[in-house]
């Protein structure tokens, strides 16, 4: 499972209800599962990822959520998770306002375009990065809106948005201090806990 | 039978009949004195009896949904495509049970029946139904057949609206509820082309006022009209012109030719219309037709369908198709945003399909797969 969500469990109350904005083939909705014991309900829009997710007997369902979340009632889920969608959503403080009004408590983790690789791909070779985390050419990406670290803190200042836990997964493990000291130079995915 | 068909099939089927002496008290405040069931099934039940699985039928259907009655067949049951060995509703592992819904003309008590009252035909007099009826007496086919909970039951159109009516009917007889290309109730314009369907019918002189049966004519144009209007609504716009097109099937369009000019699409809904009306009851098309124009599933519940569904207790498998104009994606969607308010567990897809809504009969591989998938889920419940 990927380095992000293992830290997004130690959140989840086991036994809670949970919404999973984006979950792909539902891997990490399946280990809440089994390891929160969570009841879980994934959006997806991607035909092959839902019925890899519903094969794990999962409930998914397929909507696009440019296309608004309305549907999902006020505070009817104990915890969202949105992981490495914010990116890809055209509205993402719209998304982030409807995350918090149908969950007490939300998790969003996002890949920050702060890291110094970025900066330093950028800065030398004048040209949108291209990596690994990040596989895609500028005018053919599914990330639309990158963000860094202090661009995602100062949004919830603005939108009186309260940051429970911060965590953030450097590009190696290897420097854990570093990313914790100076987020927005060597996160490379950027973790929160929030809550209105 | 086609060798083709192999081991994915449930091979020959034998209908068999149930008869029930206890009157069926109905919707509409009449009661059905006796009545007999024709069904099917397929697979086997298991010790524990919590493999089976209902399958409901639309408008035009029965109880003959999977493999062949005889070896000369050259058509299988209706949703073959989806129940057999291998195949989405699996027959190595459920217990499938398909009936002919009572009002049916395929062996099940309906209008072409003989009213013991009376020893004629019911005809036009026959009891009009809703699908609670349908579920009430499906429930009795189960007590007899010794089921007391469904793994699943499963519909499509009108099949889908009993699939649902079951769910809060007998909460605690149904697991899974698998709701396919249907609605929570009709909209203006679906009971708009019902009427016309029943108009075609009884203004055929050979209707009789319903009563064709004892005067020995037959309403074989207004049926297969009726036909007709129906199977455009299954189809999509795109599906009729990639199959069809504007292509002629006799004639020329050229000019200074004055021939007869027949495009293809015209003979074909003529044909699908003729076959109808040789196959079909004309007081049972208007009867199934009137059950879907009144089916309303909040109706009781304050108009209010999370209140209904906060009455299930089954988990939900909800499937749309982009191209289904007749119930549409967004009637779908309804669906799941009540089960969703409802707190219910629910999966939806929306299938991209060019068939309309016929596409629910067809083997259209990413259906197929969602389908098939949650029934290993409904298999792993039992």
């Amino acid at each position: 499972m990927r380095q992000d969500l293992t830290h997004i469990l130690r959140w989840v109350e086991p036994g809670s209800r949970v919404l999973d904005l984006g979950c792909g083939d539902g891997e990490f909705l399946a280990s809440l599962r089994e390891r929160r014991q969570v009841r879980g309900t994934g959006l997806e829009i991607d035909a092959d990822n839902i019925t890899a997710a519903i094969a794990r007997g999962l409930d998914i369902v397929e909507q696009d959520m440019d296309r608004g979340l309305a549907n999902f009632p006020d505070q009817s889920f104990d915890t969202v998770v949105m992981a490495h969608a914010l990116q890809a959503v055209h509205y993402p403080d719209r998304v982030l306002d409807e995350m918090l009004r149908i969950g007490r408590q939300c998790i969003v983790t996002f890949p920050n375009f702060g890291h110094w690789r970025c900066r330093l791909y950028l800065g030398t070779r004048g040209r949108m990065p291209v990596s690994k985390f990040m596989p895609y050419s500028w005018y053919d990406t599914p990330n639309i809106h990158f963000c860094t670290v202090r661009d995602f803190e100062a949004l919830c200042r603005e939108k009186s948005i309260r940051i429970l836990a911060r965590d953030v997964v450097g590009n190696t493990e290897r420097q854990p201090l570093l990313a914790s000291t100076w987020p927005n130079l060597f996160a490379a995915t950027a973790i929160y806990h929030i809550t209105r | 039978m086609s060798t083709a068909a192999g081991s994915r099939s449930v091979g020959l089927v034998k209908p068999q009949v149930a008869h029930f002496d206890e009157p069926l008290l109905l919707a509409c405040g009449r009661s059905l004195p006796d009545y007999e069931l024709v069904y099917e099934t397929y697979g086997e039940l298991n010790p524990e009896r919590s493999n089976a699985v209902l399958v409901c039928h639309a408008l035009s259907g029965h109880h003959h949904a999977a493999g062949y009655h005889t070896a000369q067949d050259k058509k299988p049951g209706w949703w073959d495509e989806c129940i057999g060995p291998g195949k989405p509703i699996d027959t190595d592992r459920f217990f499938v049970v398909s009936l002919n819904n009572i009002g049916g003309c395929h062996g099940s008590t309906g209008p072409s029946s003989i009213n013991p009252a009376t020893g004629r035909p019911w005809g036009p007099d026959f009891p009009s139904l809703r699908a609670r009826d349908w579920v009430n007496s499906q429930a009795r086919l189960a007590d007899r057949l010794g089921i007391g909970c469904w793994a699943a039951v499963i519909g499509g159109s009108l099949g889908g609206m009993q699939a649902m009516r079951w769910s809060l009917e007998y909460p605690e007889r149904v697991k899974h509820c698998i709701v396919i290309a249907a609605a929570m109730k009709l909209s203006a314009q679906n009971l708009a082309f019902n009427e016309v369907a029943r108009q075609a019918i009884v203004s055929d002189p050979g209707f009789a006022g319903g009563h064709y049966l004892e005067r020995g004519t037959v309403p074989a144009q207004g049926l297969a009209l009726a036909r007709m209007v129906g199977h455009i609504t299954y189809l999509s716009d795109g599906a009729m012109a990639s199959k069809f097109g504007r292509d002629l099937r006799r004639g020329t369009l050229e000019q200074g030719d004055d021939g007869n000019v027949e495009f293809q699409v015209q003979s074909y809904l003529r044909y699908q219309g003729s076959q109808f009306s040789g196959n079909f009851d004309a007081n049972t098309y208007i009867l199934m037709t009137r059950a879907l124009d009144y089916f309303d599933l909040a109706r009781e519940y304050d108009n209010d369908p999370v209140a209904a569904f906060t009455h299930a207790r089954c988990n939900f498998l909800v499937v749309s198709f982009s191209t289904d104009w007749r119930f549409s994606p967004q009637r779908s969607r309804e669906i799941v945003d009540a089960l969703i308010a409802a707190d219910r567990p629910v999966t939806y897809a929306e299938i991209e399909a060019d068939e309309g809504h016929d596409a629910f009969l067809l083997p259209i591989p990413r259906y197929l797969d969602v389908f098939r998938a949650y029934m290993l889920r409904v298999g792993a419940d039992v």
